[in-house]
């Protein structure tokens, strides 16, 4: 009959996803209609021009970044199960999880979420910040609306104030520590509706 | 000597005939006579609103039925995942920022690494759900209505309402979509058939008069072959000749909808094929404009042809699309400017679908053409309103884009739609930088009123 409704039946190893990330069946479906919404070819995978084409996304300045985030494991395609795992890191917090659990951390807790931001700047993934990364991030986030050295003392204070093991690099222990006391959980984090 | 035919044979012969011929009557009857006419016999509102009672009964027993097993119905009133929150970005960097540090605020706006946090939240949320992407999906129901195609919820269906379907999958395809070819057909035919007729006779008064009345009575079977009920509003602001009418697009059927109670010149590219035949037969009879595909790029000579048009008088009034492409009759997207350059009376006209009978929009990238058209007719019927909006014309000092903006807000606010800047073709091609560099400069102003302030003391 050429239906196009989607069921859990469609999502492939749906129990286990909702397990690993921690959504309800029904942001799942929601989820599923959207990757096939971004899906325009209907291929079953998405690709880097499938993201570029979303508007939101295109006017970040660190768009092309997150992108990035969601092809880190060197493959050029995406599939609905790598796509739920990464929008997880943006689930909030759930307060009220067992905490001496032997369950595996979820991709929303308060580290994985700091790991995510990490990757944004980290482009090489060697597991430090460096000067030029930093640089790069900013020039990103400024375009061209600062001058050269305007960028420089941005980046030079910023590494001052965290590098505390003074190798000119933003480890991601110095990352955890220098933000400590933001509040990762909200603003890190996405309402989603029941 | 053997016989030819036994009389079973001839029995049932003569019962295909009988039946054949009723069937044929009735549809002359009730259909084409009064779409020749323009009369109606009120049989499609009738049926409307049978349909409407089922729909609501077969919601309730879904959801009775989600109550028993005590599951969540999956609830599609919202095209919402998640909930935005319309704070700006200078806000999002402050709050980010007084949460981490114990520094005065104020004074200190420089850099931290905390504030990717918000340009990261707000590139994911819109790869969940972003304005213009929702836009070209279909929307979403409340109630069922029957069709398998706008159902989430098949594991809550009862015996009766699986029956009910079953019945209604009969009604649609064995009756309704049958006769509706058979009515699509028939207007085409007539359509390019009469048109060329009265192609031959020599320009005048009569010409136009028959070809008005050739096109609405086409037009007309038309509209039954969908079986589109259609309310039309404000037809004292009808568009007149020389004027240029702009609606919303949701799909082609738009041009049917609205060419079948007033006559327009349409505008296009001539296609191949059987859209070609039609196209070329129609403008024997009176004037369309229809371009080369190669002069379609051309904006100027566009603009010149459109302007001929319309300041002869004696010639129909212009029916354009500004948005360019099909939108989800949920919004109303960015008009092109070119329609609007032009300086003519614009008459606005608005369209809106209701969505419960069946869903008019024309997604081309998930379906193409015919299956469209097929799915239109094996739907229940097409329900819409339609606005005429009274004329507008720019106005001193008003650019055209400008007075596009305008008059867009006014068929949204008509039509009850979302009135949006973005641009249709947005669907396809990607975001001007502009909306980029517009987001750095929100932060970079952030930061270098805090650069300055910190640069302040050394300079002394």
């Amino acid at each position: 009959m050429g239906s196009s409704s989607s069921s859990r039946n469609k999502i492939p190893n749906a129990q286990e996803l909702m397990d690993q990330t921690g959504f309800s069946s029904a942001h799942l479906l929601r989820l599923y209609d959207r990757f096939e919404c971004l899906d325009r070819d209907n291929r079953g995978y998405l690709s880097p021009d499938d993201f570029e084409a979303v508007g939101g996304l295109a006017m970040n300045p660190i768009g092309g970044r997150i992108i990035d985030a969601f092809f880190s494991s060197g493959q050029d395609t995406v599939d609905f199960s790598s796509f739920v795992r990464i929008l997880a890191h943006f689930r909030p917090t759930d307060r009220n999880r067992n905490k001496e659990g032997t369950q595996q951390e979820l991709p929303n807790s308060r580290t994985r979420k700091l790991k995510f931001a990490f990757q944004l700047y980290d482009l090489d993934r060697d597991g430090k910040i460096s000067r030029e990364e930093l640089l790069q991030v900013l020039r990103a986030m400024l375009g061209l609306q600062v001058t050269e050295e305007q960028l420089q003392s941005i980046a030079e204070r910023a590494i001052q104030e965290a590098d505390l093991d003074k190798d000119d690099a933003i480890s991601f222990d110095e990352f955890k520590k220098s933000l400590e006391k933001v509040d990762i959980d909200t603003k890190m984090s996405i309402g989603f509706l029941k | 000597m053997e016989l030819f035919f036994n009389p079973f044979d001839n029995l049932v012969c003569i019962l295909l005939g009988i039946s054949f011929t009723v069937w044929f009557t009735l549809l002359l009857v009730f259909i084409i006579v009064p779409a020749i006419f323009g009369v109606s016999f009120g049989i499609r509102r009738l049926y409307m609103k049978t349909l409407l009672k089922v729909f609501e009964w077969a919601t309730l027993r879904i959801e009775r039925g989600a109550k028993e097993k005590n599951h969540l119905l999956y609830k599609p009133y919202s095209n919402a995942i998640i909930a935005k929150e319309p704070t700006s970005l200078e806000e999002e960097i402050k709050e980010i920022r007084r949460s981490g540090s114990n520094k005065d605020l104020d004074s200190a706006t420089e850099f931290e690494l905390s504030d990717i946090f918000y340009f990261a939240r707000r590139g994911v949320e819109s790869i969940m759900d972003d304005e213009v992407t929702k836009r070209f999906s279909a929307e979403e129901l409340e109630s069922w209505n029957l069709l398998t195609r706008s159902n989430y919820n098949f594991h809550y269906i009862s015996l009766r309402l699986t029956v009910l379907w079953g019945l209604g999958l009969l009604i649609r395809y064995g009756f309704l979509l049958p006769l509706r070819v058979t009515l699509a057909f028939t207007g085409v035919g007539l359509l390019v058939f009469l048109t060329s007729v009265v192609g031959l006779l020599p320009n005048g008064r009569m010409k136009n008069f028959l070809s008005e009345k050739v096109h609405l009575m086409c037009y007309r079977i038309c509209v039954r072959a969908l079986t589109a009920i259609i309310t039309y509003h404000d037809s004292e602001n009808k568009p007149k000749n020389g004027g240029i009418c702009v609606a919303n697009h949701t799909s082609p059927i738009d041009v049917i909808i609205l060419a079948s109670d007033g006559c327009y010149a349409m505008v296009g590219q001539i296609h191949g094929g059987l859209m070609g035949v039609i196209q070329r037969s129609m403008v024997k009879a009176c004037p369309h404009i229809w371009f080369e595909r190669s002069e379609v790029k051309d904006r100027h000579l566009v603009a010149k042809r459109l302007s001929d048009h319309v300041e002869d008088k004696s010639k129909l009034p212009i029916l354009i699309f500004p948005e360019g492409t099909c939108i989800n009759n949920t919004s109303v997207m960015m008009f092109k400017k070119g329609s609007f350059e032009i300086g003519a009376t614009v008459y606005p006209v608005a369209i809106k679908y209701d969505p419960r009978f069946g869903d008019a929009f024309w997604n081309s990238s998930k379906f193409g053409m015919v299956s469209y058209l097929l799915r239109m007719m094996s739907s229940w019927a097409i329900v819409c309103s339609v606005w005429y909006l009274p004329p507008m014309s720019r106005e001193e000092g008003e650019d055209a884009v400008q007075f596009a903006n305008r008059v867009k807000a006014a068929i949204a606010r008509q039509g009850g739609l979302v009135d949006l800047l973005w641009d249709g073709g947005l669907k396809r091609a990607k975001v001007k930088d502009t909306f980029k560099e517009e987001q750095q400069k929100l932060y970079s102003k952030m930061l270098v009123d805090g650069l300055i302030q910190s640069w302040a003391p050394l300079t002394d």
